[in-house]
């Protein structure tokens, strides 16, 4: 317990310290509040972006959607739905390609050009050919999405797959498998740890892309509410949302490992 | 009639600069229901002869067969246990044990009714719902035994099973597998270099060469069981076996000596 303590003073030191300084410097009056607003105004003003800002009315609304009603907390879900639906069209595409590319030899020949020349371009550049394409609102940012997450998870299914450890294959074709069986419950499973892995990344992925579309292309997120801000030259509220999507980064990081802690609670040496 | 018949086996493996020759004129016969151990040092083909009676690596010449059906390719009717164990990280043990019966499409409450069975006739029910990583080698061999089992195929493949296995967990479940062989009856096929193993399991041993691989020896064993590995005739005849092995490690100490001289 004292140790613990002890870990949480020491870590915490060198932030408290710089915030101290960082409140003191905007209150003397040292820097313009639009360069650099106090930590005090950012935290005022994520705290006013996260409640609702109207008085719960009964008789329109339920509680729940009250206390959600926050620009906020909009914001938050319109881009978690985007990583979500994103990431699901993606890795959804990536996952069975990835699979027969890795056991079929003929089907990696076909695809492996193509894939080594798309991979290297960051999905960043597709903005300009994704509107249009696709226009402006969710499809456009859908697409870039799914584009960010698709390929993390393609490389490491196919790398996983690759690796599935030949004892398995030849303890499964003594027992008698047929090639479904052993493809679904032999080389899925034994590929797991690398394809989640590839999922960690593709979500994260997903999540830089979506904050990035959100700039171009559609007029409510995360990333475009922290432009908008800028227009208005309201650093602290700037500075807020970046909380907020560092906040939300977090929360889908952590529950990524979760997931894969739970999904994975077989292997040796599990990793957060 | 015997059960498995090697009539002329030649296995030669080929590589960019040289051929291997792995087994050589092999004529093997095993009866229904009889344990015979293959020995030798490393190198003298008799996890080679093991694979071709599994499927798992078809000889290049002659042929295997088994209740007189050539051997084409690995199945059920042959269970393999490996050195390694094998065992699926991703299944626990009663989830391991199920799989084989699962693949033969078998009812749920029969293979409920099996898994139980075995995993009170090793010992494991206490694991039943664990995966292997948390389980110690003896443990996971008693699975993969279990998961070979399961499948009440008539002929048993061992391949050094117990090799990973510190001295005393070995005889534990030597004397486990001659129980179960006893009591179930199947053929076993067992890959071991270690002389006093074989002596202590077989009724048979086949000592085989070092490259190429041919039989040296067709040794009855008919020391009574349970045999006393301070023994008399044990040891008699460990000196006997000692001194075959023995001459066929010393070829193959010389070929490493000589391969690492030309690298």
């Amino acid at each position: 317990m004292t140790t613990k303590l002890k870990a949480l003073c020491e870590g915490s030191a060198v932030p408290l310290l710089l915030i101290v300084v960082w409140e003191a410097v905007a209150r003397a009056g040292w820097i313009s509040p639009i360069v650099m607003p106090a930590p005090s105004a950012v935290v005022v003003k994520w705290w006013e972006a996260l409640m609702p800002a109207a008085a719960y009315d009964p008789t329109s609304q339920s509680r729940l959607a009250w206390a959600l009603s926050g620009e906020m907390v909009h914001d938050a879900f319109a881009s978690l739905y985007r990583v979500v639906v994103g990431f699901l069209v993606g890795a959804g595409l990536a996952l069975p390609i990835g699979l027969l590319m890795g056991a079929n030899k003929r089907t990696y020949a076909l695809l492996n050009p193509l894939v080594q020349v798309l991979r290297p371009i960051p999905p960043i550049a597709f903005i300009p050919l994704s509107i249009l394409w696709f226009g402006l609102g969710n499809p456009p940012s859908v697409f870039l999405i799914a584009l960010g997450a698709f390929f993390p998870v393609l490389m490491n299914t196919i790398a996983g797959v690759r690796q599935v450890d030949g004892i398995y294959l030849r303890a499964a074709y003594n027992l008698g498998v047929n090639q479904w069986t052993l493809f679904t419950r032999v080389i899925l499973p034994a590929a797991t740890p690398y394809i989640l892995a590839g999922v960690r990344i593709g979500i994260g992925t997903a999540f830089i892309v979506v904050i990035v579309s959100e700039m171009i292309a559609v007029n409510n997120g995360l990333g475009f509410r922290i432009l908008e801000a800028r227009e208005f030259m309201w650093s602290d509220k700037i500075i807020a949302g970046m909380l907020a999507i560092g906040l939300l980064g977090l929360a889908i990081d952590t529950g990524v490992s979760r997931l894969n802690n739970h999904l994975l609670r077989w292997h040796r040496g599990l990793e957060h | 009639m015997a059960q498995i018949v090697a009539s002329n086996v030649q296995k030669v493996f080929k590589t960019a600069d040289r051929e291997v020759v792995a087994l050589k004129d092999i004529d093997l016969e095993i009866a229904r229901g009889e344990f015979v151990c293959l020995l030798g040092p490393s190198g003298c083909g008799k996890s080679t002869l093991l694979n071709a009676v599994a499927g798992f690596s078809l000889p290049t010449g002659g042929v295997i067969t088994v209740d007189g059906k050539p051997v084409q390719g690995p199945g059920p009717d042959r269970g393999m246990v490996f050195q390694e164990y094998a065992l699926f990280p991703w299944m626990t043990v009663a989830e391991n044990i199920a799989f084989g019966l699962q693949v033969q499409k078998k009812q749920k409450a029969e293979i409920a009714a099996t898994v139980s069975q075995l995993l009170e006739m090793l010992n494991l029910k206490d694991f039943r719902d664990r995966f292997p990583k948390d389980l110690s080698g003896g443990m996971r061999q008693r699975v993969a035994i279990a998961r070979v089992l399961a499948l009440d195929s008539p002929i048993m493949l061992m391949d050094e099973p117990f090799g990973a296995l510190d001295a005393l967990t070995r005889r534990n479940l030597q004397d486990e597998l001659l129980r179960l062989w006893e009591r179930l009856g199947k053929t076993i096929l067992f890959v071991t270099h270690s002389i006093e193993e074989s002596i202590y399991l077989a009724d048979r041993i086949v000592v085989m060469t070092y490259r190429p691989g041919t039989i040296k020896r067709d040794q009855r064993v008919d020391i009574p069981r349970p045999r006393d590995p301070s023994g008399h005739a044990f040891n008699e005849l460990k000196r006997e076996l000692g001194r075959l092995v023995m001459e066929e490690q010393q070829r193959h100490a010389d070929d490493e000596m000589k391969l690492a001289a030309v690298d």
